[in-house]
């Protein structure tokens, strides 16, 4: 059981402030490390893996330094986000150095069973430069797997997934965290970290927006104001039976576009109400959009929302 | 030391499309002596005179740009080192690692070449080829330490290194003597002169200053690019 706890820390590069004073606590279990693009999550995980010096504050596995100390590597697993590898080798040669550069007592069985675990066994014998994205992520993974480390970073680890592949690594990085090993990956798709984590880290622009269980995060996010876009046969009643119900804010009628801005208060009722009121007063609906489900606004309301 | 590490580099450094030019560079040098042979009776002079200026003065100095560089070089500019780095290995040992490995290969390519050219030259009863060979793997040895170093502090080393090779060594040392007290070239001079008492090899250098010259550039530059790799920052992917 290990934790990585993250005090205070900052990291600039020149004038840009990447990470800005960020507190967090990573321990057993799955953890994800939510955020838009550019909101410093590569910055984090390479101060959390001992890849780059904090500016500010500092990184710990439980009492011992992360930064400057060859010796969490024993401890530590990193799968990098990018794709460069030694990609003369094949994959089981691969595993192998990396079991050996480990000093692991028996390197060819660890290799061996870190393939496994990615179920990399029937193309190990193929040289890694001809392997496909997702073969490429599970031999990082096996990579950083061969020494059995208590703790796992990913970055990006779904980047350039297919579904298929995307499905059976988020079904083993939940089941090493059951293990009770510490994981934490980042990725910048809310659907993505709440089908793994229980816990979520959210980073907003440098900066630690919001932490907690993974319901948590989804609640804040869906109940809050949601602007929608409306187009239907008859606006002017749509418009006047949304407004007669409690779960809008406010509806105006653009009759340039000659749409409907709807302002839901109440998400899941409202998704209920447009089909009901459609169908109850023989109105056609023509268009149901979201105007602002950018991940961007997603995000800039959690920072400057109740989180 | 570490085998793992060793086998990774040479594979990578003879694997690439560049390890071509490590074998054209000398196999250039052999033709061009075996030319000059084919000629006729070769004086010693001017036998010194090619180990000199082709060997010495342009093989090896590439060879060491090319290796010195290449030991480290594609693996931090594509964010593999990172394999390196995440393992429970003292950092030092990396850098003396990519050093042996790349001294190895100079020594192959630069030094080996240098001693058949002197014997294709001037035949085997001479002292030059061995005197050339001392030289040639000395002079490799610094500029792979002080090659592999610049590429571990930036990303330009390539460009610094062969601005190093030509301009310094060839152009501004070639005018100003001062500044060949501060050549690589110069300082292995000094070996291949020792070494071949009864010729004019030319060096402007004193043994003693030459070879702890060479030692020291070579032994500080390591340690140095050992240093810098506890501190290695990747350009982030952000």
């Amino acid at each position: 059981m290990s934790v990585i706890t993250v005090r205070n820390a900052s990291r600039w590069f020149g004038n840009v402030v990447a990470v800005n004073d960020v507190s967090m606590r990573i321990g057993p279990g799955v953890t994800g490390l939510l955020g838009p693009n550019g909101a410093g999550k590569s910055t984090l995980i390479q101060m959390m893996a001992g890849f780059l010096a904090p500016s500010a504050g500092e990184v710990r596995l439980d009492d011992e330094p992360v930064w400057k100390n060859e010796r969490v590597y024993r401890r530590i697993g990193v799968v990098p986000e990018r794709e460069a590898m030694y990609d003369f080798l094949t994959g089981a040669q691969f595993a192998l150095a990396n079991a050996k550069l480990q000093r692991l007592p028996d390197p060819h069985a660890a290799a061996e069973r870190a393939l496994a675990t990615v179920e990399m066994l029937p193309a190990r014998n193929r040289v890694i430069g001809t392997y496909s994205k997702g073969m490429r992520q599970r031999v990082k993974m096996a990579a950083a797997l061969v020494h059995d480390p208590a703790v796992l970073l990913l970055d990006e680890p779904f980047n350039g997934m297919d579904p298929r592949q995307r499905l059976q690594l988020m079904e083993l990085i939940r089941r090493m965290g059951a293990d009770g090993r510490t994981i934490l990956f980042s990725s910048h798709i809310l659907e993505e970290v709440e089908q793994v984590a229980q816990h979520i880290e959210v980073m907003v622009a440098g900066r630690h927006a919001a932490s907690g269980d993974f319901r948590d995060i989804r609640r804040l996010m869906t109940d809050r104001p949601h602007m929608y876009l409306v187009r239907t046969s008859d606006d002017r009643r749509m418009a006047a039976a949304l407004i007669g119900d409690a779960c809008t804010g406010g509806v105006e009628l653009d009759w340039r576009e000659r749409a409907l801005r709807v302002q839901a208060i109440d998400f899941a009722r409202f998704v209920w109400l447009v089909p009901k009121i459609a169908r109850d007063q023989d109105i056609r609906l023509y268009e149901l959009s979201p105007a602002d489900e950018s991940l961007e606004s997603v995000f800039s309301y959690l920072v400057g929302g109740p989180a | 030391m570490n085998a793992t590490i060793a086998a990774l580099t040479a594979r990578g450094l003879l694997g690439r499309r560049r390890s071509l030019l490590l074998i054209a560079l000398p196999m250039v040098q052999l033709f061009i002596a075996g030319g000059i042979r084919l000629t006729g009776e070769v004086s010693t002079e001017t036998s010194a005179m090619f180990l000199q200026t082709f060997a010495l003065g342009a093989v090896v100095p590439l060879l060491g740009l090319i290796i010195g560089t290449g030991v480290i070089g594609p693996e931090i500019d594509d964010g593999s080192i990172l394999y390196l780095l995440g393992k429970p290995i003292r950092r030092p040992v990396i850098a003396v690692t990519k050093f042996v490995v790349g001294a190895g290969c100079v020594a192959l390519f630069g030094a080996l070449p240098a001693v058949i050219s002197g014997f294709i030259l001037t035949g085997p009863a001479d002292d030059l080829p061995l005197a050339f060979g001392v030289a040639t793997l000395a002079a490799g040895a610094a500029y792979v330490a002080l090659f592999l170093m610049l590429a571990v502090i930036t990303r330009q080393a390539a460009v610094i290194g062969l601005l190093y090779a030509l301009v310094w060594e060839t152009l501004i040392a070639g005018l100003i003597p001062g500044a060949q007290r501060l050549s690589v070239r110069q300082w292995a001079l000094a070996l291949a002169d020792r070494l071949t008492p009864e010729i004019s090899v030319v060096a402007t250098v004193g043994l003693t200053v030459a070879v702890l010259a060479l030692a020291g550039v070579t032994v500080l530059a390591t340690a140095y690019a050992g240093l810098r790799l506890r501190s290695l920052a990747l350009a982030g992917d952000e």
